[in-house]
């Protein structure tokens, strides 16, 4: 029951539109918070390293270095989403990491044929995975720790439990940059391109979110809202693509991190925009609604299961063309790193809340963490304490601000800001005015006529 | 009804209770005065305030959340939590139970109450207690029995059980008879007379304006978070019509729309339809079913709870329930197999659930999702979902049935039920159905929104949909439908017009399977 007696409208735009960029209706809030405390994060490093964090070469290495837990990320939030959870991912990267490695090595597979073997490879092993969650009923935990034993087995079996080189062709993927071409302004030219492009499309999806509110008919955020956005994230891509454009010689923003990019930009749309990924949110959310709302639970959930296996069968070939050789170890231990990323990003352990995006920065958090830490020569039986308390703090912090009734971080964040709004109550009692029904039917007897107010 | 006991001392007053949540005031100087040994009545709309207030009065909001002050027995308590305003025979039977199903009817009754014998749980001593406790009641069932085992008509009374071993002096029902069926509700009705008749003095939240004339002494109306008016239902002559006045601060002259039936050809039929129990296959759930529906018609489905209604509708809607056996499914002449809800909706049919929250939305999701969220192929092109047109169409339905809402953007978890259930049914109208299945369609929402229901369900019936309404609300099935079809034991007993149909002959169909009165 709602305890509501006057309603304030909210008005599209401002604040609250800025908390939009950052995902859909489902997890507005926690993302914002957790997007600020990366910021603090970085800028409590980069002074604390004495300028070391942002330093360009660092910058790269964070990357290149994190690219792989981040690409797991983009796939657990999608299966935290459902209400699963995939323990084998780190398993599944290091089988296929040394079957790639093997068919290169052994087989002398030219590297885009291994590669479209490793991703055949991930997807059978997940219809595999994901036929024993969907069609025979075994909770996902049960089904990926058993694929964490398999999976860890059988890379041991295919390895000798030995480590397997790949071609240096094969690294580009890994640590590989973008060739430079063109003039030599100091800079690299195909970063410079690069950051061009991705401020063009910030701007075109800008003035589509602007013409979108148009057509929807809905108030537009003041003119200014929008500048205000566009010059801060500018802003931010300006200062990125310099950092990265300016490292040494022959380095550019790193091909990890596109290949990053593209699934994050992939996986958002598919998750927010089509079909598939309401149908995700919607089992994770409640499956016997979604069940009666024509749903097939078991597609939705075949799905989550088999797409992360493909995903760490990507995260498992970056990895090894970073060091050059798979081994016995690999992965070991990544399933949490990219569980922990996906809870800071802001999803909830029952299913039905989390974002690509929160996801990312979640895992960006605990990135800039680690890189920082050790630049300052903290020692990992540290960093690992100091790991474990932030999940616990992130996400401690989230349920009690709920458990409070208050919205979320971007509640507290906001609340001296309520003047901005318009305040006007709703009147209590609906307006009479005559609107057409979507269904096209006269709407007279909808409303009671017989009603008459009467006065207290 | 025996009055001479409710003319005791206060038991109880609260003064000038406000509470208020952010940018909400959801209780404005509420004042509540119960005497020792009544029974009484707090009715209101939906967010008017009812369930905040016994919520401040049984602890959950602790002091120094509210304002104002609780008299209790004299003296000015203030509760920290439950288990404070417990300690002094304050106990709450709330909405959803609290009972854990997979615990026997003794481990609930002392759960965080347990009996002990040198620290260790004494479960003789317990179970005896509990026959006792449960004898009280009127439940004869082995206190070794799992609750998940029992109705939950029983569960309610194995709720008040528990109540009773706190030794409680002040008992408060939130919606006890909301999920029980009239036989159920007529038992439990009576138990709480007899309490009366033991001292313990019962505060009872109701939607059911029959029984709260039924059973109460005294009803105080609260509308907007302020109280309206306490009435003595003897010294005042309450009737229905008189609370509802005061509910909604108007006079509702036809609960009920005017029927415009435009009644066409038969468009959907089942024949011989026969479906098992999920778990337990040699139980039938549904016998033998065969009926009908018109375009444009109303058809209501009576029966008691259990009786199969809503197995039947699940099952026609794509096999949602049950293990189908035999029977045919017809539409527009031709025969359909439907095999899941998905095929069903494509069929055009349409399935309102009788619980919202479980079955009928996600409640993480905001309302333009939720409106969409049964067709999106409609305003999708490859796959891709139109976030415009999602908008466009939700605002439509908002406007044109009146959700209460200052966006579309708002979650569906911040509506009261009315609005909740708006939105449900129009994610289905969305679905453009020929065939719309109403499961207690107005279920725990309050008057109000009950009328507008009624008047959206005969708006759709004069487009010419064709419609199904199931309701434990003989009253409601009479004003609305155009026919009503009586279900017994899985079985079909009776298929009336609504003009032939009293409450008295549906209820004597609802109960037996010989067909006394006229059959078409």
């Amino acid at each position: 029951m709602s305890q509501q007696t006057t309603v304030v409208p909210k008005k599209s735009g401002g604040i609250r539109d800025l908390t939009k960029m950052f995902g859909g209706s489902q997890s507005t809030g926690r993302q914002f918070g957790i997007l600020g405390a990366l910021i603090v994060i970085i800028v409590l490093f980069e002074i604390l390293t004495k300028g070391k964090t942002l330093d360009p070469v660092n910058l790269i290495n964070l990357v290149n270095g994190n690219a792989y837990v981040l690409i797991l990320a983009v796939g657990m939030v999608m299966v935290i989403i459902a209400g699963h959870i995939d323990l084998s991912v780190g398993s599944v990267a290091a089988f296929v990491g040394i079957v790639v490695a093997k068919s290169m090595f052994v087989g002398h597979f030219p590297w885009p044929a291994a590669m479209l073997v490793g991703l055949i490879l991930g997807a059978l092993v997940g219809a595999w995975q994901g036929w024993w969650v969907a069609y025979v009923g075994v909770p996902a935990f049960i089904v990926t720790l058993a694929g964490m034993l398999l999976f860890r087995g059988a890379n041991q079996f295919i390895g000798n439990s030995t480590t397997v080189p790949v071609p240096d062709a094969f690294t580009f993927i890994g640590g590989g940059f973008l060739p430079d071409f063109g003039p030599d302004f100091g800079f690299s030219n195909p970063t410079l391109i690069l950051g061009l492009l991705v401020a063009i499309a910030i701007v075109w999806q800008e003035r589509r979110l602007r013409r979108a509110q148009e057509l929807m008919g809905a108030d537009k955020a003041p003119l200014w809202v929008s500048v205000v956005k566009l010059v801060v994230l500018l802003g931010v891509v300006a200062f990125a693509t310099y950092l990265f454009a300016s490292g040494r010689v022959g380095t550019s923003y790193p091909v990890s991190g596109i290949v990053l990019a593209v699934l994050v930009l992939g996986y958002s749309f598919l998750t927010q925009n089509t079909i598939i990924g309401r149908h995700i949110y919607a089992v994770g959310g409640n499956w016997r609604a979604a069940e009666l709302s024509g749903v097939n639970i078991r597609r939705v959930n075949f799905f989550v299961i088999a797409n992360m296996s493909v995903i760490a069968s990507v995260a498992g070939m970056l990895w090894i063309a970073r060091s050059v050789a798979s081994g016995p170890g690999d992965g070991v231990g990544w399933e949490l790193d990219a569980i922990a990323a996906v809870f800071i990003g802001g999803a909830a352990v029952s299913g039905g809340i989390g974002t690509i995006t929160g996801s990312i920065i979640g895992g960006l958090v605990i990135a800039v963490l680690n890189n920082g830490l050790q630049l300052l020569g903290v020692g990992s039986d540290r960093v690992q304490m100091i790991k474990g308390l932030v999940l616990l703090v992130a996400v401690g912090v989230d349920v009690y601000s709920k458990r409070q009734g208050k919205p979320s971080i971007i509640g507290l964040l906001t609340r001296g800001r309520k003047s901005y709004l318009d305040e006007t109550p709703i009147p209590a009692t609906p307006q009479g005015t005559q609107t057409p029904t979507p269904t096209g039917g006269a709407q007279d007897t909808v409303r009671p006529k017989d009603l008459t107010p009467e006065g207290d | 009804m025996e009055s001479a006991v409710h003319t005791g001392p206060t038991i109880l007053e609260m003064r000038d209770i406000t509470k208020e949540f952010p940018g909400v005031k959801a209780l404005e100087d509420v004042t509540l005065t119960v005497r020792a040994g009544e029974i009484h009545a707090v009715c209101g709309e939906n967010g008017a305030g009812k369930s905040t207030l016994m919520k401040v009065l049984s602890g959950v909001y602790p002091h120094g959340s509210y304002s104002g002050e609780i008299i209790y027995q004299g003296k000015e308590v203030r509760f920290s939590n439950i288990r404070s305003s417990e300690a002094v025979g304050i106990a709450i039977i709330h909405q959803e139970l609290a009972l854990i199903p997979l615990l026997s009817i003794t481990e609930n009754i002392f759960l965080g109450n347990e009996p002990t014998r040198f620290g260790v749980i004494d479960w003789i001593q317990a179970k005896k207690r509990a026959i006792e406790l449960l004898a009280r009641v009127g439940l004869q069932d082995d206190p070794d029995t799992l609750v998940k085992n029992i109705g939950v008509g029983k569960q309610q009374l194995v709720e008040i059980a528990k109540a009773l071993n706190k030794s409680v002096k002040l008992l408060i029902l939130d919606e006890p008879t909301a999920a029980l069926n009239e036989s159920d509700s007529q038992h439990l009705l009576d138990l709480l007379r007899g309490l009366q008749g033991k001292g313990i003095t019962s505060i009872m939240i109701s939607h059911k304006l029959n029984e709260i004339e039924a059973i109460a002494d005294s009803i105080t109306i609260l509308r907007d978070g302020r109280t309206i008016e306490t009435l003595d239902v003897d010294a005042d002559g309450v009737d229905e019509d008189r609370i509802i006045r005061g509910m909604v601060g108007r006079v509702l002259e036809h609960r009920f729309p005017e029927r415009n039936s435009k009644i066409g050809d038969v468009f959907f039929e089942v024949k011989n339809w026969n479906v098992q129990h999920p778990q337990v296959s040699e139980r039938m759930v549904v016998k033998n079913s065969s009926f009908s529906v018109r375009r444009g018609e109303v058809v209501g489905f009576a029966g008691l709870m259990g009786a199969g209604r809503t197995e039947l509708a699940m099952s026609i809607f794509g096999r949602a329930y049950g293990n189908y056996l035999s029977g045919q499914l017809f539409k527009d002449g031709k025969e359909i197999k439907l095999h899941n809800v998905h095929e069903a909706i494509e069929a055009g049919l349409a399935y309102v659930s009788e619980d919202r929250k479980a079955l009928g939305l996600n409640l993480l999701d905001d309302i333009k999702r939720s409106i969409v969220s049964a067709k999106l192929s409609k305003i999708s092109s490859v796959d891709v979902v139109d976030d415009v047109e999602e908008y466009q169409l939700a605002e439509a339905y908002r406007k044109s049935l009146r959700i209460k809402t200052p966006s579309v953007d708002e979650g569906v978890n911040k509506l009261s039920g009315g609005n909740q259930q708006k939105v449900v049914l129009a994610k289905w109208m969305f679905t453009d159905p020929d065939l719309l299945i109403l499961d207690e369609p107005t279920r725990g929402i309050d008057v109000g929104a009950k009328t507008e229901i009624y008047g959206i369900i005969r708006d759709l019936a004069a487009q010419g949909m064709g419609i199904i309404m199931i309701s434990s609300e003989l009253p409601e099935l009479l004003g609305v439908s155009d026919r009503i079809l009586t279900i017994f034991e899985g079985r079909i007993t009776n298929d009336l017009l609504v003009e032939q149909a009293t409450p008295e002959n549906l209820m004597r169909s609802m109960t037996s399977s010989d067909k006394k009165a006229t059959v078409r």
